[in-house]
């Protein structure tokens, strides 16, 4: 079945590879010798190549941010309800670069790829990526595409740290920094989650120490139920009571099932599937498990428990942003309980300490931590008012 | 530019760093950033004045002033505002205090409850005091503290206060020599210019 593309679509979009032969030297004292970086391209450069934007995608995204790839294609990219024309990323002003990061499945370089010297899959014996290692690689794309300073380096959660590291590493090479629903860092609380993402994938009897391709099979079992833990932490309990509770008025007449849909309106009095969130934990689990790679799982759960910026500075946030010169934007949901304000509002505090400009937003939303994917009417403002302001000032450099 | 504007902008510095706290739309700190090329923040809760703050390209942290300031360090702006926002304050005494532990300077302005139309309202119709300026009944107004010019003199002098300057004005922002002489009695606005004594 084909679809009509709306025409706030970027519409028809086609992934292109880049390919680098200069040799990356990763954080981990591994190098890898060349590696294929995938993107996607929406929007025109200016004359004055001012007006690019960087995206930067979060766990399991990739380089497809916007519009579709072919006519059958059921969803648009996962970022399609702020990236298109007149959209808030508005790609009749922004040159708007997407890629999929290192270690990732969706056709940059990853342990899914040939490691050229074996002639084999690389699996599990593709070296640990650090946030600071995409940055790295992230920089290389940059001056491919001859592009001196982005005007915004934009992320949510995961992708909102790769925004942070570049406001580190490369302060010169952009003007403002938008960070959503991120932490400075991973709490205990967060890396137990990926420890229990983690070790359901590795203790899956498909596993086989990683080398499942050779085998031909994959750890569906673990990929499924790591999906499903980090499901339920993405959404918050108000979001699940919302998606799961909407027939309220027939659970009130028949009872007792507030807020907890059943599937077939009984109880089973067995070990199925009685309830709705149960059968959507499962068919989310199922779908990821066939379309994502179990060793690039593991890999970005590492990226972002190893992810403090601090370490540089002896521990003291506050000096690693002393240079960053741009403008942060700084956005947290209400209902987030795996980036909760409270760590929004950490970094705001040191970004304030090392007098950067900043600005931060607490928006109420009931969506958990996903909310920064939806088009939720306040979030989806600000960022536009924001842009439009980077816009302008694009405007006035160039006059 | 509104005159209590152009009296508090006397009082800032070239170049300064500024915090203004209930900076509303940002309009304040726009000025201040074009005419006197200050780095401000401003702190609102407003989500209307905090996008009008991003549309002006005026930083703005959504933070409520009566969870206090407990996050910004001290000495770490050369001036602290806080324009019409004093009445609206849970603990007031506090956050001034807390104003001049993070400035090295203040500027506080509210309107003066001692001014003759509220006590004539007082004195005459006998119910708390409705005008254009303060349109709230007494249960639905945001502003919960109302002082005159009297009383935030007395705050300062027991919190060891130094008034480096005050000033009052009318509804529309003017000034006068009968107001300098009468102030608490005659002015609408107070606009003082503070810092911590020196002990």
């Amino acid at each position: 079945m084909t679809i009509a593309i709306p025409s706030d679509s970027v519409g028809l979009v086609q992934p292109r590879v880049e390919h680098f032969d200069e040799p990356l030297a990763l954080r981990s004292g591994a190098i890898l010798p060349a590696y294929d970086l995938v993107i996607e391209i929406y929007g025109t450069l200016n004359a004055a190549r001012s007006n690019a934007v960087l995206i930067c995608h979060a766990l399991s995204g990739d380089h497809h941010a916007a519009g579709y790839h072919t006519l059958e294609d059921s969803k648009p990219g996962w970022w399609d309800s702020a990236i298109g024309p007149g959209k808030a990323i508005d790609t009749n002003r922004f040159y708007v670069v997407s890629l999929n990061n290192l270690g990732g499945c969706a056709g940059s370089t990853g342990p899914v790829s040939i490691n050229p010297e074996t002639g084999k899959h690389y699996g599990p014996n593709f070296p640990i990526i650090t946030v600071r290692d995409w940055v790295n690689s992230q920089m290389r794309l940059m001056n491919r595409l001859k592009i001196g300073k982005w005007a915004a380096v934009i992320g949510g959660s995961l992708g909102g740290m790769q925004v942070l590291r570049w406001a580190i590493s490369y302060p010169e090479r952009l003007r403002n920094a938008i960070v959503i629903a991120a932490a400075p860092k991973l709490s205990a609380q967060n890396i137990a989650f990926n420890e229990v993402a983690r070790h359901s994938i590795t203790s899956d009897p498909n596993f086989f120490g990683g080398h499942y391709l050779e085998h031909g099979t994959y750890p569906k079992q673990g990929l499924m139920l790591a999906r499903m833990v980090g499901h339920i932490t993405y959404l918050s309990d108000t979001a699940m009571s919302a998606k799961f509770g909407k027939t309220v008025t027939d659970f009130e007449k028949q009872g007792a099932n507030f807020g907890r849909d059943l599937r077939t309106g009984k109880l089973s009095f067995g070990f199925n599937a009685d309830f709705q969130v149960e059968s959507y934990l499962h068919y989310q689990g199922e779908r990821f498990s066939e379309n994502f790679d179990a060793n690039t799982y593991l890999l970005m759960t590492k990226a972002l428990d190893y992810f403090d910026p601090s370490v540089d500075y002896d521990g003291d946030l506050t000096k690693a942003f002393e240079h960053s010169d741009c403008s942060f934007l700084i956005m947290s949901f209400s209902t987030d309980w795996r980036f909760p304000p409270e760590r929004s509002r950490e970094l705001v505090n040191t970004l304030l300490r090392a007098k950067c400009d900043v600005s931060y937003l607490e928006i109420d939303a009931d969506q958990g931590h996903d909310a920064f994917l939806m088009p939720i009417p306040r979030y989806i403002s600000a960022l536009s008012t924001y842009l439009g302001r980077v816009h302008e000032e694009l405007g006035e450099d160039a006059a | 530019m509104r005159p209590d504007q152009e009296i508090i902008q006397e009082w800032i510095q070239p170049g300064s760093r500024v915090l203004d706290l209930g900076c509303g739309d940002g309009s304040l700190l726009l000025y201040l950033q074009k005419s006197k090329g200050v780095r401000g923040v401003g702190l609102e809760i407003d989500a209307g004045n905090i996008e009008q703050c991003l549309r002006n390209g005026v930083n703005v942290v959504e933070q409520n002033l009566n969870s206090g300031l407990s996050n910004f360090r001290s000495a770490s702006f050369d001036t602290v505002l806080l324009a019409q926002t004093l009445q609206a304050l849970s603990k007031p005494d506090l956050l001034i205090n807390e104003m001049l532990r993070i400035g090295k300077n203040g500027i506080v302005t509210f309107p003066n409850f001692g001014n003759w139309k509220s006590r004539v309202y007082l004195w005459f119709k006998g119910r708390m005091p409705v005008s254009k300026f303060m349109p709230h009944q007494w249960y639905n107004t945001p502003n919960i503290h109302f002082c005159t010019v009297k009383d935030f003199d007395a705050l300062c002098e027991e919190n060891k206060i130094k008034v480096l300057a005050r000033t009052v004005v009318d509804s529309q922002h003017q000034g006068s020599w009968y107001m300098r002489v009468w102030p608490n009695f005659l002015g609408e606005i107070a606009i003082y210019h503070i810092t911590k004594s020196q002990q």
